[in-house]
Protein backbone atom coordinates (compact mmCIF):
# COMPACT_ATOMS: atom_id res chain seq x y z
CA UNK A 1 0.00 0.00 0.00
CA UNK A 2 1.00 3.21 -0.81
CA UNK A 3 1.21 6.55 1.97
CA UNK A 4 2.15 10.12 1.48
CA UNK A 5 3.70 11.89 4.43
CA UNK A 6 4.04 15.29 4.34
CA UNK A 7 5.04 18.01 6.61
CA UNK A 8 2.37 20.50 7.66
CA UNK A 9 3.89 24.14 9.73
CA UNK A 10 2.55 27.46 9.88
CA UNK A 11 5.16 29.45 7.04
CA UNK A 12 5.38 32.05 9.01
CA UNK A 13 6.85 30.60 11.81
CA UNK A 14 9.24 28.46 9.95
CA UNK A 15 12.77 29.72 11.04
CA UNK A 16 14.25 31.63 8.15
CA UNK A 17 18.48 30.65 9.42
CA UNK A 18 18.74 27.46 7.64
CA UNK A 19 19.05 24.29 9.70
CA UNK A 20 22.74 22.82 10.85
CA UNK A 21 24.30 21.62 8.77
CA UNK A 22 24.47 17.87 10.59
CA UNK A 23 20.87 17.76 9.74
CA UNK A 24 21.35 17.44 6.19
CA UNK A 25 24.08 14.41 6.98
CA UNK A 26 21.87 12.74 9.46
CA UNK A 27 18.59 13.02 7.10
CA UNK A 28 20.91 11.76 4.00
CA UNK A 29 21.51 8.57 6.06
CA UNK A 30 18.19 8.20 7.45
CA UNK A 31 16.19 8.43 3.67
CA UNK A 32 18.95 6.37 2.51
CA UNK A 33 17.79 3.53 4.86
CA UNK A 34 14.18 4.06 4.30
CA UNK A 35 15.25 3.74 0.21
CA UNK A 36 17.24 0.40 0.96
CA UNK A 37 14.36 -0.89 2.96
CA UNK A 38 12.44 -0.61 -0.03
CA UNK A 39 9.58 1.98 1.89
CA UNK A 40 10.48 5.15 0.69
CA UNK A 41 9.60 5.52 -3.40
CA UNK A 42 9.65 9.06 -4.28
CA UNK A 43 10.22 12.12 -2.06
CA UNK A 44 11.12 15.35 -2.35
CA UNK A 45 11.18 19.37 -0.94
CA UNK A 46 8.74 22.05 -2.05
CA UNK A 47 9.57 25.29 -2.00
CA UNK A 48 7.83 28.77 -0.36
CA UNK A 49 4.55 29.45 -1.34
CA UNK A 50 6.47 32.68 -2.33
CA UNK A 51 7.44 30.78 -5.21
CA UNK A 52 4.22 29.24 -6.18
CA UNK A 53 0.98 29.80 -7.55
CA UNK A 54 -2.93 29.12 -6.47
CA UNK A 55 -5.29 27.99 -9.57
CA UNK A 56 -8.92 28.46 -8.90
CA UNK A 57 -11.72 27.52 -11.12
CA UNK A 58 -15.40 28.32 -9.85
CA UNK A 59 -18.34 29.14 -12.43
CA UNK A 60 -16.33 28.40 -15.76
CA UNK A 61 -13.68 31.60 -14.62
CA UNK A 62 -10.15 30.61 -13.67
CA UNK A 63 -7.89 32.93 -11.08
CA UNK A 64 -4.16 32.49 -11.36
CA UNK A 65 -3.04 34.31 -7.82
CA UNK A 66 0.54 34.37 -6.90
CA UNK A 67 2.59 33.05 -3.83
CA UNK A 68 2.61 33.78 -0.96
CA UNK A 69 -0.53 32.62 1.02
CA UNK A 70 -1.48 33.27 3.99
CA UNK A 71 -2.93 29.83 4.85
CA UNK A 72 -2.63 28.41 8.25
CA UNK A 73 -0.92 25.42 7.79
CA UNK A 74 0.96 24.55 4.72
CA UNK A 75 3.00 21.33 3.14
CA UNK A 76 6.43 23.23 4.46
CA UNK A 77 9.61 21.44 3.55
CA UNK A 78 8.74 17.72 2.12
CA UNK A 79 6.84 14.75 1.36
CA UNK A 80 7.48 11.26 0.40
CA UNK A 81 5.53 8.67 -1.13
CA UNK A 82 5.95 5.33 0.96
CA UNK A 83 5.75 1.61 0.44
CA UNK A 84 4.29 0.39 3.18
CA UNK A 85 2.51 -3.05 4.61
CA UNK A 86 -0.39 -0.83 6.58
CA UNK A 87 -0.62 2.00 8.70
CA UNK A 88 0.99 1.68 11.27
CA UNK A 89 4.44 0.83 9.66
CA UNK A 90 4.20 4.35 7.68
CA UNK A 91 3.45 5.83 11.28
CA UNK A 92 6.42 4.50 12.52
CA UNK A 93 8.57 5.56 9.01
CA UNK A 94 6.85 8.77 9.65
CA UNK A 95 7.87 8.96 13.32
CA UNK A 96 11.56 8.17 12.84
CA UNK A 97 12.08 11.05 9.76
CA UNK A 98 10.60 13.45 12.87
CA UNK A 99 13.15 11.59 15.00
CA UNK A 100 15.83 13.16 12.38
CA UNK A 101 14.18 16.74 12.33
CA UNK A 102 13.84 16.94 15.68
CA UNK A 103 10.16 18.55 16.20
CA UNK A 104 7.71 19.18 13.58
CA UNK A 105 4.27 17.79 12.33
CA UNK A 106 4.25 14.84 9.53
CA UNK A 107 -0.02 13.79 8.22
CA UNK A 108 0.35 10.78 6.89
CA UNK A 109 -2.90 9.28 4.11
CA UNK A 110 -3.23 5.97 2.19
CA UNK A 111 -2.55 6.78 -1.35
CA UNK A 112 -5.36 5.62 -3.98
CA UNK A 113 -4.99 4.83 -7.71
CA UNK A 114 -2.83 2.31 -9.20
CA UNK A 115 -2.02 -1.11 -7.32
CA UNK B 1 10.42 8.24 22.69
CA UNK B 2 6.74 9.38 23.48
CA UNK B 3 5.24 7.53 26.64
CA UNK B 4 2.42 6.69 24.94
CA UNK B 5 3.23 3.73 21.91
CA UNK B 6 0.82 1.30 22.24
CA UNK B 7 0.86 -2.26 21.61
CA UNK B 8 0.19 -2.08 18.02
CA UNK B 9 2.80 0.71 17.28
CA UNK B 10 5.51 -1.78 19.46
CA UNK B 11 4.49 -4.34 16.93
CA UNK B 12 5.17 -2.22 13.74
CA UNK B 13 8.65 -1.61 14.81
CA UNK B 14 9.60 -4.99 15.69
CA UNK B 15 7.71 -5.78 11.76
CA UNK B 16 9.93 -3.04 10.68
CA UNK B 17 13.27 -4.70 12.44
CA UNK B 18 12.37 -7.96 12.88
CA UNK B 19 14.73 -8.84 9.62
CA UNK B 20 17.55 -7.02 11.34
CA UNK B 21 17.28 -8.35 14.18
CA UNK B 22 16.93 -12.20 13.31
CA UNK B 23 20.18 -11.46 11.11
CA UNK B 24 22.39 -10.01 13.92
CA UNK B 25 21.46 -12.36 16.29
CA UNK B 26 21.91 -15.49 13.33
CA UNK B 27 25.51 -13.98 13.31
CA UNK B 28 25.83 -13.66 17.42
CA UNK B 29 24.41 -17.54 17.60
CA UNK B 30 27.17 -19.41 14.98
CA UNK B 31 23.75 -19.07 12.56
CA UNK B 32 21.70 -20.57 14.57
CA UNK B 33 18.07 -19.51 12.58
CA UNK B 34 16.01 -21.56 15.32
CA UNK B 35 17.59 -19.75 18.38
CA UNK B 36 17.62 -16.78 16.60
CA UNK B 37 14.29 -16.25 15.73
CA UNK B 38 13.08 -17.58 19.69
CA UNK B 39 15.50 -14.76 21.19
CA UNK B 40 13.85 -12.02 18.49
CA UNK B 41 10.89 -12.63 19.98
CA UNK B 42 11.94 -13.33 23.26
CA UNK B 43 13.28 -9.66 22.69
CA UNK B 44 9.54 -8.53 21.61
CA UNK B 45 8.24 -9.89 24.55
CA UNK B 46 10.26 -7.61 26.71
CA UNK B 47 9.80 -4.89 24.06
CA UNK B 48 5.99 -5.28 24.53
CA UNK B 49 6.65 -4.70 28.20
CA UNK B 50 8.64 -1.85 28.18
CA UNK B 51 8.34 0.59 25.50
CA UNK B 52 4.61 1.11 25.85
CA UNK B 53 5.69 2.85 29.07
CA UNK B 54 9.14 3.64 29.02
CA UNK B 55 9.16 4.51 25.28
CA UNK B 56 10.36 3.03 22.01
CA UNK B 57 14.67 3.32 21.97
CA UNK B 58 15.80 5.32 19.58
CA UNK B 59 17.46 2.30 17.53
CA UNK B 60 14.94 -0.44 18.37
CA UNK B 61 16.78 -2.82 16.24
CA UNK B 62 20.20 -2.18 18.15
CA UNK B 63 18.00 -2.33 21.44
CA UNK B 64 16.09 -5.83 20.52
CA UNK B 65 19.50 -7.20 19.14
CA UNK B 66 21.14 -6.39 22.57
CA UNK B 67 18.63 -7.88 24.73
CA UNK B 68 18.02 -11.04 22.40
CA UNK B 69 22.12 -11.57 22.92
CA UNK B 70 21.12 -11.45 26.90
CA UNK B 71 18.32 -14.07 26.57
CA UNK B 72 20.46 -16.13 25.18
CA UNK B 73 22.81 -15.52 28.01
CA UNK B 74 20.04 -16.87 30.03
CA UNK B 75 19.20 -19.76 28.51
CA UNK B 76 23.39 -20.60 28.30
CA UNK B 77 23.23 -20.46 32.17
CA UNK B 78 20.23 -22.82 32.07
CA UNK B 79 21.88 -25.35 29.84
CA UNK B 80 25.58 -26.22 29.81
CA UNK B 81 25.68 -28.05 26.21
CA UNK B 82 24.09 -24.95 24.67
CA UNK B 83 26.93 -22.70 26.71
CA UNK B 84 29.49 -24.43 25.35
CA UNK B 85 28.17 -24.42 21.99
CA UNK B 86 27.81 -20.49 22.07
CA UNK B 87 31.20 -19.83 23.99
CA UNK B 88 31.58 -16.76 21.12
CA UNK B 89 28.38 -15.59 21.68
CA UNK B 90 28.96 -15.10 25.17
CA UNK B 91 31.91 -13.62 24.85
CA UNK B 92 30.17 -11.04 22.42
CA UNK B 93 27.68 -10.18 24.97
CA UNK B 94 30.57 -9.82 27.65
CA UNK B 95 32.64 -7.22 26.13
CA UNK B 96 29.39 -5.02 25.01
CA UNK B 97 27.45 -2.66 27.31
CA UNK B 98 26.69 -3.28 31.32
CA UNK B 99 23.44 -3.19 32.76
CA UNK B 100 20.85 -1.21 30.90
CA UNK B 101 23.73 -0.77 28.05
CA UNK B 102 21.38 -2.08 25.85
CA UNK B 103 20.52 1.12 23.93
CA UNK B 104 24.79 2.63 24.97
CA UNK B 105 26.14 4.00 21.80
CA UNK B 106 28.83 1.60 21.54
CA UNK B 107 26.26 -1.65 20.98
CA UNK B 108 24.71 0.38 18.68
CA UNK B 109 27.30 1.55 16.28
CA UNK B 110 28.36 -2.21 16.57
CA UNK B 111 24.44 -3.02 15.29
CA UNK B 112 24.73 -0.83 12.34
CA UNK B 113 28.39 -1.25 11.35
CA UNK B 114 27.51 -5.09 10.96
CA UNK B 115 23.86 -5.39 9.79
CA UNK B 116 23.93 -4.54 6.23
CA UNK B 117 26.68 -7.60 5.87
CA UNK B 118 24.12 -9.45 8.27
CA UNK B 119 21.51 -9.42 6.18
CA UNK B 120 22.88 -10.07 2.74
CA UNK B 121 24.53 -13.50 4.53
CA UNK B 122 20.62 -14.42 5.74
CA UNK B 123 19.51 -14.00 2.61
CA UNK B 124 22.35 -16.38 1.48
CA UNK B 125 21.61 -18.92 4.30
CA UNK B 126 17.98 -18.41 3.42
CA UNK B 127 17.78 -19.18 -0.05
CA UNK B 128 20.56 -22.31 0.06
CA UNK B 129 20.64 -24.71 -2.40
CA UNK B 130 20.44 -27.78 0.20
CA UNK B 131 16.89 -26.71 1.28
CA UNK B 132 13.71 -27.57 -1.63
CA UNK B 133 11.89 -24.71 -3.16
CA UNK B 134 8.72 -24.43 -1.00
CA UNK B 135 11.38 -24.17 2.36
CA UNK B 136 13.63 -21.65 0.58
CA UNK B 137 10.06 -19.90 -0.43
CA UNK B 138 8.37 -19.99 3.20
CA UNK B 139 12.18 -19.20 5.37
CA UNK B 140 12.95 -16.11 3.45
CA UNK B 141 9.53 -14.83 3.49
CA UNK B 142 9.66 -15.65 7.37
CA UNK B 143 13.31 -14.44 8.01
CA UNK B 144 13.84 -12.07 5.42
CA UNK B 145 10.83 -10.30 4.61
CA UNK B 146 9.46 -10.26 8.16
CA UNK B 147 5.82 -11.77 7.25
CA UNK B 148 4.67 -14.10 10.01
CA UNK B 149 3.38 -17.69 9.44
CA UNK B 150 -0.34 -16.95 9.31
CA UNK B 151 0.65 -14.09 6.47
CA UNK B 152 2.90 -16.92 4.13
CA UNK B 153 -0.25 -19.16 5.25
CA UNK B 154 -2.83 -16.63 4.01
CA UNK B 155 -0.40 -15.60 1.23
CA UNK B 156 -0.22 -19.43 -0.81
CA UNK B 157 -3.30 -20.58 0.68
CA UNK B 158 -2.13 -23.39 3.22
CA UNK B 159 -2.23 -24.17 6.27
CA UNK B 160 -0.82 -21.91 9.29
CA UNK B 161 0.39 -25.71 10.65
CA UNK B 162 2.17 -26.52 7.12
CA UNK B 163 4.00 -23.68 6.80
CA UNK B 164 5.52 -23.35 10.34
CA UNK B 165 6.62 -26.65 9.59
CA UNK B 166 7.62 -26.16 6.64
CA UNK B 167 9.98 -22.92 8.53
CA UNK B 168 11.03 -25.47 11.20
CA UNK B 169 12.36 -28.20 9.20
CA UNK B 170 14.16 -25.71 7.19
CA UNK B 171 15.87 -23.90 10.01
CA UNK B 172 17.09 -28.02 10.67
CA UNK B 173 18.40 -28.91 7.21
CA UNK B 174 20.53 -25.84 7.22
CA UNK B 175 21.86 -26.88 11.03
CA UNK B 176 22.57 -30.35 9.89
CA UNK B 177 24.26 -29.51 6.33
CA UNK B 178 26.49 -27.06 8.52
CA UNK B 179 25.72 -24.25 6.18
CA UNK B 180 27.79 -21.40 7.02
CA UNK B 181 26.33 -17.98 8.14
CA UNK B 182 28.44 -16.16 5.39
CA UNK B 183 28.03 -14.33 2.21
CA UNK B 184 29.31 -17.20 -0.79
CA UNK B 185 32.84 -16.97 -2.20
CA UNK B 186 33.79 -15.36 -5.12
CA UNK B 187 33.47 -18.93 -7.08
CA UNK B 188 30.04 -19.72 -5.74
CA UNK B 189 28.81 -16.21 -5.88
CA UNK B 190 27.38 -16.14 -9.35
CA UNK B 191 25.12 -19.75 -8.36
CA UNK B 192 24.55 -18.93 -4.96
CA UNK B 193 23.07 -15.05 -6.38
CA UNK B 194 20.99 -17.12 -8.95
CA UNK B 195 19.43 -19.12 -6.27
CA UNK B 196 18.99 -15.92 -4.33
CA UNK B 197 17.28 -14.20 -7.39
CA UNK B 198 15.10 -17.07 -8.14
CA UNK B 199 13.76 -17.66 -5.11
CA UNK B 200 12.57 -13.78 -5.32
CA UNK B 201 11.12 -14.37 -8.11
CA UNK B 202 9.21 -16.79 -7.50
CA UNK B 203 7.32 -15.33 -4.75
CA UNK B 204 6.92 -12.64 -7.58
CA UNK B 205 5.39 -14.54 -10.45
CA UNK B 206 3.02 -16.56 -7.49
CA UNK B 207 1.40 -13.08 -6.83
CA UNK B 208 1.67 -11.90 -10.64
CA UNK B 209 -0.27 -15.00 -11.65
CA UNK B 210 -1.49 -17.02 -8.87
CA UNK B 211 -1.02 -20.55 -9.68
CA UNK B 212 -4.28 -21.67 -7.72
CA UNK B 213 -7.07 -20.05 -5.84
CA UNK B 214 -10.13 -17.88 -7.83
CA UNK B 215 -8.39 -14.47 -7.73
CA UNK B 216 -5.71 -14.36 -10.54
CA UNK B 217 -3.19 -11.91 -9.05
CA UNK B 218 -2.34 -11.44 -5.01
CA UNK B 219 -0.82 -8.06 -5.26
CA UNK B 220 1.12 -8.42 -1.65
CA UNK B 221 3.03 -10.88 -2.22
CA UNK B 222 4.01 -8.89 -5.91
CA UNK B 223 4.44 -6.21 -3.34
CA UNK B 224 6.41 -8.24 -0.62
CA UNK B 225 8.88 -9.64 -3.88
CA UNK B 226 9.59 -5.87 -4.99
CA UNK B 227 10.46 -5.22 -0.87
CA UNK B 228 12.74 -8.25 -0.72
CA UNK B 229 14.43 -6.93 -4.40
CA UNK B 230 15.10 -3.17 -3.24
CA UNK B 231 16.82 -4.78 -0.12
CA UNK B 232 18.84 -6.99 -1.56
CA UNK B 233 19.95 -3.92 -4.20
CA UNK B 234 20.58 -1.97 -1.67
CA UNK B 235 23.31 -4.65 0.19
CA UNK B 236 24.60 -6.00 -3.43
CA UNK B 237 24.67 -2.90 -5.37
CA UNK B 238 27.21 -3.88 -7.59
CA UNK B 239 25.68 -6.70 -9.08
CA UNK B 240 23.63 -6.16 -12.52
CA UNK B 241 21.14 -9.28 -12.42
CA UNK B 242 20.08 -7.97 -8.97
CA UNK B 243 19.22 -4.32 -10.04
CA UNK B 244 17.86 -6.41 -13.52
CA UNK B 245 15.20 -8.17 -10.90
CA UNK B 246 14.36 -5.01 -9.51
CA UNK B 247 13.48 -3.16 -13.14
CA UNK B 248 11.70 -6.93 -14.07
CA UNK B 249 9.21 -6.65 -11.12
CA UNK B 250 8.79 -2.57 -11.41
CA UNK B 251 7.79 -3.17 -15.07
CA UNK B 252 5.51 -5.73 -14.26
CA UNK B 253 4.02 -4.49 -11.28
CA UNK B 254 3.43 -1.18 -13.47
CA UNK B 255 0.50 -3.40 -15.37
CA UNK B 256 -1.17 -5.07 -12.36
CA UNK B 257 -4.07 -2.92 -12.40
CA UNK B 258 -4.54 -2.87 -15.69
CA UNK B 259 -4.29 -7.02 -16.25
CA UNK B 260 -7.34 -7.53 -13.80
CA UNK B 261 -10.71 -6.36 -15.26
CA UNK B 262 -13.81 -4.81 -13.68
CA UNK B 263 -15.19 -8.37 -13.44
CA UNK B 264 -11.30 -10.33 -12.09
CA UNK B 265 -10.81 -11.47 -15.02
CA UNK B 266 -7.47 -11.59 -16.39
CA UNK B 267 -6.63 -8.93 -19.62
CA UNK B 268 -3.97 -9.62 -21.62
CA UNK B 269 -1.07 -7.42 -22.66
CA UNK B 270 -2.60 -6.04 -25.96
CA UNK B 271 -6.11 -5.68 -24.29
CA UNK B 272 -4.70 -3.50 -21.57
CA UNK B 273 -5.44 0.61 -21.09
CA UNK B 274 -2.16 1.23 -21.33
CA UNK B 275 -2.65 4.63 -19.67
CA UNK B 276 -3.18 2.96 -16.06
CA UNK B 277 -0.39 1.51 -16.05
CA UNK B 278 1.15 3.10 -13.23
CA UNK B 279 4.08 5.78 -14.00
CA UNK B 280 5.49 5.31 -10.57
CA UNK B 281 6.82 1.67 -10.99
CA UNK B 282 7.53 2.48 -14.97
CA UNK B 283 10.29 5.07 -13.82
CA UNK B 284 11.51 3.13 -10.65
CA UNK B 285 11.93 -0.09 -13.74
CA UNK B 286 13.69 2.53 -16.01
CA UNK B 287 16.28 3.81 -13.33
CA UNK B 288 17.05 0.07 -12.49
CA UNK B 289 17.57 -1.47 -15.84
CA UNK B 290 19.68 1.85 -16.36
CA UNK B 291 22.20 0.54 -12.80
CA UNK B 292 22.00 -3.09 -14.26
CA UNK B 293 22.72 -1.69 -18.16
CA UNK B 294 25.74 0.66 -16.68
CA UNK B 295 27.22 -2.41 -14.33
CA UNK B 296 27.21 -4.42 -17.60
CA UNK B 297 28.84 -1.96 -19.44
CA UNK B 298 31.22 -1.39 -16.89
CA UNK B 299 31.89 -4.74 -16.19
CA UNK B 300 32.85 -5.47 -20.00
CA UNK B 301 35.42 -2.64 -19.60
CA UNK B 302 37.13 -4.51 -17.32
CA UNK B 303 36.50 -7.87 -17.65
CA UNK B 304 40.06 -9.68 -17.19
CA UNK B 305 40.07 -11.40 -14.22
CA UNK B 306 36.20 -10.54 -12.73
CA UNK B 307 33.60 -12.40 -11.80
CA UNK B 308 32.11 -14.86 -14.32
CA UNK B 309 28.97 -13.04 -14.97
CA UNK B 310 30.81 -9.94 -15.71
CA UNK B 311 32.51 -9.72 -19.10
CA UNK B 312 29.61 -7.55 -20.63
CA UNK B 313 27.65 -10.43 -20.84
CA UNK B 314 23.42 -9.42 -20.09
CA UNK B 315 22.10 -11.62 -17.77
CA UNK B 316 18.49 -13.15 -17.69
CA UNK B 317 17.01 -10.96 -15.21
CA UNK B 318 18.42 -7.44 -17.42
CA UNK B 319 17.60 -9.06 -20.51
CA UNK B 320 13.88 -9.84 -19.51
CA UNK B 321 13.54 -6.06 -18.14
CA UNK B 322 15.04 -4.82 -21.34
CA UNK B 323 11.73 -6.97 -23.02
CA UNK B 324 9.57 -5.71 -20.31
CA UNK B 325 10.62 -2.35 -20.71
CA UNK B 326 10.50 -2.11 -24.71
CA UNK B 327 6.83 -3.19 -23.99
CA UNK B 328 6.57 -0.64 -21.48
CA UNK B 329 7.71 2.43 -24.10
CA UNK B 330 5.17 1.55 -26.70
CA UNK B 331 2.14 3.63 -26.33
CA UNK B 332 0.13 1.23 -28.67
CA UNK B 333 -0.06 -2.16 -29.24
CA UNK B 334 0.69 -1.61 -32.67
CA UNK B 335 3.63 0.37 -31.69
CA UNK B 336 5.77 -2.25 -30.02
CA UNK B 337 9.08 -3.03 -31.98
CA UNK B 338 9.04 -6.60 -32.14
CA UNK B 339 12.26 -7.14 -34.04
CA UNK B 340 14.01 -6.00 -30.98
CA UNK B 341 12.11 -7.94 -28.67
CA UNK B 342 13.10 -10.95 -31.18
CA UNK B 343 16.44 -10.11 -31.00
CA UNK B 344 16.21 -9.74 -26.84
CA UNK B 345 14.65 -13.39 -26.64
CA UNK B 346 17.16 -14.84 -29.02
CA UNK B 347 20.04 -13.41 -26.71
CA UNK B 348 17.64 -14.60 -23.82
CA UNK B 349 17.85 -18.20 -25.65
CA UNK B 350 21.49 -18.15 -26.04
CA UNK B 351 22.03 -17.76 -22.43
CA UNK B 352 20.58 -20.77 -21.15
CA UNK B 353 17.69 -22.47 -23.84
CA UNK B 354 14.60 -22.69 -22.36
CA UNK B 355 11.06 -23.85 -24.07
CA UNK B 356 9.33 -21.09 -22.91
CA UNK B 357 11.81 -18.26 -23.91
CA UNK B 358 11.68 -20.52 -27.42
CA UNK B 359 7.95 -19.67 -27.21
CA UNK B 360 7.71 -16.09 -26.12
CA UNK B 361 10.55 -15.67 -29.01
CA UNK B 362 7.91 -17.57 -31.51
CA UNK B 363 5.10 -14.77 -30.18
CA UNK B 364 7.54 -11.57 -30.86
CA UNK B 365 8.17 -12.87 -34.34
CA UNK B 366 4.52 -13.62 -35.08
CA UNK B 367 4.03 -9.99 -34.49
CA UNK B 368 7.91 -9.32 -36.24
CA UNK B 369 7.29 -11.06 -39.63
CA UNK B 370 3.80 -12.90 -39.32
CA UNK B 371 1.57 -15.99 -37.81
CA UNK B 372 2.78 -18.08 -40.66
CA UNK B 373 6.81 -17.48 -39.40
CA UNK B 374 6.36 -18.73 -35.97
CA UNK B 375 3.98 -21.64 -36.02
CA UNK B 376 6.89 -23.96 -37.40
CA UNK B 377 8.79 -23.07 -34.32
CA UNK B 378 5.46 -23.47 -32.05
CA UNK B 379 5.48 -26.93 -33.56
CA UNK B 380 8.92 -27.72 -32.74
CA UNK B 381 8.21 -27.09 -29.49
CA UNK B 382 4.98 -28.93 -28.95
CA UNK B 383 6.94 -31.98 -30.96
CA UNK B 384 9.85 -31.77 -28.09
CA UNK B 385 7.08 -32.50 -25.36
CA UNK B 386 9.12 -30.01 -23.01
CA UNK B 387 5.90 -27.95 -22.61
CA UNK B 388 3.04 -30.82 -22.63
CA UNK B 389 1.43 -29.38 -19.28
CA UNK B 390 1.95 -25.90 -19.67
CA UNK B 391 -1.53 -24.13 -21.00
CA UNK B 392 0.30 -21.37 -22.65
CA UNK B 393 1.45 -23.37 -25.10
CA UNK B 394 -2.00 -24.13 -26.58
CA UNK B 395 -3.06 -20.45 -25.87
CA UNK B 396 -0.01 -19.51 -28.24
CA UNK B 397 -0.59 -21.82 -30.70
CA UNK B 398 -4.42 -20.93 -30.59
CA UNK B 399 -4.06 -17.44 -31.71
CA UNK B 400 -1.48 -18.29 -34.28
CA UNK B 401 -3.99 -20.31 -35.77
CA UNK B 402 -7.19 -18.11 -35.12
CA UNK B 403 -4.62 -15.24 -36.51
CA UNK B 404 -3.94 -17.71 -39.89
CA UNK B 405 -7.97 -17.72 -40.27
CA UNK B 406 -7.82 -21.69 -39.48
CA UNK B 407 -10.64 -21.18 -36.47
CA UNK B 408 -11.69 -25.08 -36.40
CA UNK B 409 -8.22 -26.15 -35.15
CA UNK B 410 -7.99 -22.99 -32.95
CA UNK B 411 -10.70 -23.54 -31.04
CA UNK B 412 -9.82 -27.32 -30.14
CA UNK B 413 -6.20 -25.42 -28.70
CA UNK B 414 -7.95 -23.18 -26.88
CA UNK B 415 -9.76 -26.26 -24.84
CA UNK B 416 -6.60 -27.60 -24.46
CA UNK B 417 -4.92 -24.32 -22.67
CA UNK B 418 -8.30 -24.29 -20.47
CA UNK B 419 -8.45 -27.96 -19.55
CA UNK B 420 -4.67 -27.15 -18.52
CA UNK B 421 -4.87 -23.89 -16.79
CA UNK B 422 -5.57 -23.87 -13.07
CA UNK B 423 -6.49 -20.52 -12.35
CA UNK B 424 -9.75 -20.41 -12.59
CA UNK B 425 -10.17 -16.70 -13.71
CA UNK B 426 -7.70 -17.85 -16.42
CA UNK B 427 -9.54 -21.00 -17.57
CA UNK B 428 -12.64 -18.84 -17.92
CA UNK B 429 -11.08 -16.46 -20.06
CA UNK B 430 -9.53 -19.65 -22.60
CA UNK B 431 -13.25 -21.00 -22.23
CA UNK B 432 -14.38 -17.61 -24.07
CA UNK B 433 -11.89 -17.47 -26.87
CA UNK B 434 -12.37 -21.08 -27.74
CA UNK B 435 -15.89 -20.19 -27.80
CA UNK B 436 -14.71 -17.24 -30.01
CA UNK B 437 -13.27 -19.26 -32.46
CA UNK B 438 -16.03 -21.86 -32.59
CA UNK B 439 -18.40 -19.56 -33.85
CA UNK B 440 -15.72 -17.64 -36.31
CA UNK B 441 -15.00 -21.16 -37.71
CA UNK B 442 -19.34 -21.45 -38.25
CA UNK B 443 -19.27 -18.28 -39.71
CA UNK B 444 -16.64 -19.17 -42.05
CA UNK B 445 -18.16 -22.17 -43.21
CA UNK B 446 -21.77 -20.78 -43.97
Amino acid sequence: MRFLGYTLANEAETPTEPPRPELYEEMGKFVGEAIAAGVIVATGGISPTSEGVKINLKDGEYTVVDGPFAEAKEIVGGWALMECRDLAEATEWSKRFLGVLGEGEVRVRPVSGPE
Amino acid sequence: MSATDSTAAVEAVFRIEFPRVVAALARACGGDLGLAEDLAQDALVDALAQWPSEGTPRNPGAWLTAVGKRKAIDRFRRDRVLASKYAELGRSVDSGGGAGGVDGPDLVAAFEDEIQDDRLRLIFVACHPVLAMPARVALTLRLVGGLTVLEIARAYLDQEATVAQRIVRAKKTIAAAGVPFEVPSVEDRVARLGAVLEVIYLIYNEGYSATAGSSWVRPELCAEALRLGRVLAALAPDEPEVHGLVALMEFQSSRLRARVGSSGAPVLLFDQDRRSWDPLHINGGEAALARAEALVSAGSASSAGSVESAGGVRGPYVLQAAIASCHVRSFRPEDTDWARLVSLYSELANLAASPVVELNRAVALSYASGPEAALPYVDLILASGALERYHLLYSVRADLLDRLGRFDEAAREWERAAGLAANSAERALLEERAEASRVRAVDVKE
